[in-house]
């Protein structure tokens, strides 16, 4: 595990309310719009539309009824009492976004982005996924609304998340195998965006995280800040105060960023980011740019990317497909520079420990995705006080992965 | 300021009313020693400009033969430095071909803009196209290009809206680079009246020559849309005989397929 480096106190500089991206989707020197000159009228489009809706009443009233009577939230906000005592420090609180329709935080983008697709008259929806959570709740809305849906999905990870690739095919969505580049996350985007620049004028990219061009990593996590919002509310009513220190793991960081954006300017509120440790940052088997990479270009967006010293994409290695990615959403890169948030790492063999330490003393089975920030969590719990509270995201639930920790095991399902 | 080498060849090629044969190959593909020799065949077979695709591993905007050609180069190691190394070998004995370098943003960036502007201006390159690099990103890519005699050549898409197409034009030098179709390089799509349609409206917002790429796979397809812009840019088509050919047989393969292309456009 790589612990970060400690934050730096807030200076008075930066108090002024956050309020990045900037009109060109800027965050700081991240993000922006690096496309294909097809696609970006229909980034244009998109801006406008959602713009529009964000001050729409009636449309904000239709994604929270979504939200509560679809997805099933809020989620709650759980106090891990077994968990903490094994850690022996700080309190720990688990924001259950694994108790989500299609269980993971991602339903929460899809739903507002499947009206958005539908307030802009597209008929067609597709998306890239990596664990498959993206592509499962990108094919449960499209069901929900009668759309056509394809998904792309590296072969490799088709192998290791088979159950969410049959899942999809019962949702009615088509699954598309890419066997180009590394087969995983990133060559899955590659595909989605020449599908997308195919079919622009009837087809909505649903993107899965705070990444990609401009105005994509803002609306993700417009649509994402549910998570924040409702922790920051449960915190204050459960505790009776705000938390010390927010840790969620961090793929593209959608749910890091759904989760930290609502307490931005909360001065006190610590934000760690866990990054794909892999086999060890040393081996550079990792998925971890932020703690191994530079700024860069890929996927529309300036960010920390992994690549060579010729500026070709490397390949990742995570046990989570999910946070299988060499890039990562502008806004992380931003808050890294200016030390809003922390990003740390955590190794394959410290979130599949964390995966089992949670069933064990909670009876709650984290994605490996999440098992990654439970893993940090808990190291950071030991270290800190009794009287320190900390909230991690539990961003999906861990049934999906139970092949590949069974495998590591030895053992045949 | 001198006209550059891009700008003097297109002026010459319309004062003479012919049409600009444009030419994409990747660097590197399939062997480092391979790309040399086809930039000079492909001039003897009549194209007039040269793309030298720089490979990228994640090219998101190209179809499957052009994605292949890159995983070709950079399997045999292909780096920008030594694409400029091939420029510069190109140069030694054609000084009139324009070549332009064609790729994707995170390879430049990772040389440095600055840098990458001043090795490709000294290796003898003339210009640039950045697959990924809106007008709204380029001013500072332009700038630095412009100092040492290089164009941006930018694209323009069936789904620029004639504001866009204003702007494009306002920020690229050498040429407008016309994409026929939406859709990914190689793909079937080509509709030669829309393409007309596109380049006349084209026309109200630049000055500049129009040169239409994208789905041009041969005389046939090449003497149509040539009829209704400045000129054609044909890469997939050339790229996949480059990928199929034995390695001592593509000079005369591909000089063989741009005379077919040049003599279309003759016609
Ligand atoms: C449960 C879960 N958590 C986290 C992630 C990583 O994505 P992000 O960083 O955008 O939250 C995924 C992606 O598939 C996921 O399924």
């Amino acid at each position: 595990m790589t612990p970060t480096d400690e934050l730096e106190p807030m200076t008075q500089a930066n108090l002024a309310p956050y309020d990045a991206p900037n009109a060109a989707g800027y965050f700081g020197d991240y993000g922006g719009r690096f496309v294909a000159e097809t696609l970006m009228h229909a980034l244009d489009e998109l801006t406008a539309v959602f713009e529009e809706l964000q001050g729409d009443a009636a449309f904000r009233a239709e994604f929270e009824q979504d939200l509560s009577r679809y997805v099933g939230r809020p989620t709650p906000l759980y106090r891990a009492e077994r968990l903490a005592r094994h850690a022996g420090g700080a309190a720990i609180c688990l924001k259950r976004e694994d108790l989500n329709h299609t269980g993971a935080h991602k339903i929460n983008n899809t739903v507002g982005q499947a009206l958005l697709a539908r307030r802009m008259g597209k008929t067609r929806i597709i998306a890239e996924t990596g664990a498959g959570q993206h592509g499962v709740a990108t094919a449960t809305v499209a069901a929900r609304m009668g759309l056509e849906c394809h998904v792309y999905m590296g072969a490799e990870d088709i192998r290791r998340q088979s159950l969410n690739v049959y899942r999809m095919k019962l949702l009615g969505a088509e699954v598309i195998p890419v066997n180009s580049g590394s087969r995983t996350l990133k060559d899955a985007m590659n595909e989605a965006m020449r599908d997308w620049v195919t079919h622009v004028d009837h087809t909505h990219y649903i993107i899965g995280s705070v990444a990609g061009p401009h105005p994509y990593p803002l609306l993700v996590r417009e649509f994402q800040s549910v998570i924040g919002v409702e922790a920051r509310a449960q915190c204050l009513e459960q505790e009776g105060r705000l938390p010390d220190l927010l840790v969620a793991c961090v793929g593209g960081g959608s749910n890091a960023m759904g989760l930290f954006h609502p307490f931005v300017d909360d001065e006190g509120v610590d934000m760690v980011g866990v990054e794909a440790g892999g086999l060890g940052l040393a081996t550079g088997e990792h998925a971890a740019p932020l703690n191994a990479g530079n700024p860069g270009v890929l996927h529309g967006a300036r960010t920390y990317v992994m690549d060579d010293e010729d500026g070709q994409i490397v390949p990742t290695h995570s046990i989570s497909a999910g946070l299988d990615y060499p890039g990562v959403g502008p806004e992380h890169s931003h808050w890294k520079d200016i030390g809003r948030a922390r990003y740390g790492s955590v190794t394959d063999e410290e979130a599949l420990a964390a995966f089992r330490l949670l069933n064990r003393t909670e009876g709650i089975m984290p994605a490996l995705e999440s098992s990654h920030a439970i893993a940090y969590a808990v190291a950071e719990a030991a270290r800190r006080p009794a009287s320190d509270l900390i909230v991690v995201n539990l961003s999906g639930r861990g049934d999906k992965d139970i092949g590949t920790v069974a495998e590591v095991d030895g053992i045949e399902l | 300021m001198t006209a550059t080498r891009l700008v003097r060849c297109l002026a010459a090629l319309k004062g003479a009313e012919r049409k600009a044969l444009n030419t994409f190959i990747t660097a590197g593909d399939p062997t480092k020693a391979a790309t040399v020799p086809a930039m000079h065949a492909l001039v003897r077979g009549g194209a007039d400009i040269i793309e030298l695709g720089v490979p990228f591993s994640d090219p998101e905007a190209d179809g499957p033969a052009i994605q292949l050609s890159s995983e070709r180069a950079l399997a045999e190691g292909t780096t920008l430095r030594e694409v400029l190394d091939m420029v510069a070998a190109f140069r030694t004995s054609d000084t009139a071909t324009p070549v332009l370098l064609m790729g994707y943003l995170n390879v430049l960036l990772k040389m440095g803009l600055a840098e990458f502007a001043s090795a490709a201006g000294r290796a003898g390159a003339d210009g640039v196209i950045v697959v990924n690099l809106p007008p709204e990103e380029a001013a500072d890519v332009k700038e630095l290009l412009a100092a040492q005699g290089m164009d941006l050549v930018l694209l323009a898409a069936p789904t620029t809206t004639p504001e866009r197409a204003r702007m494009i034009a306002s920020v690229a030098s050498g040429f407008l680079y016309y994409v026929s179709f939406r859709g990914t390089t190689g793909a079937n799509l080509l509709d030669p009246k829309a393409v007309g349609q596109s380049v006349t409206r084209l026309r109200e917002a630049t000055e500049l020559p129009i040169l239409v790429g994208f789905g041009i796979r041969d005389g046939d397809s090449a003497r149509r849309v040539a009829a209704l812009a400045d000129g054609v840019v044909v890469g997939t088509a050339l790229v996949t005989t480059m990928g199929e050919a034995p390695p001592d047989e593509i000079p005369a393969r591909l000089e063989a397929q741009v005379r077919s292309l040049r003599q279309a456009l003759d016609a």
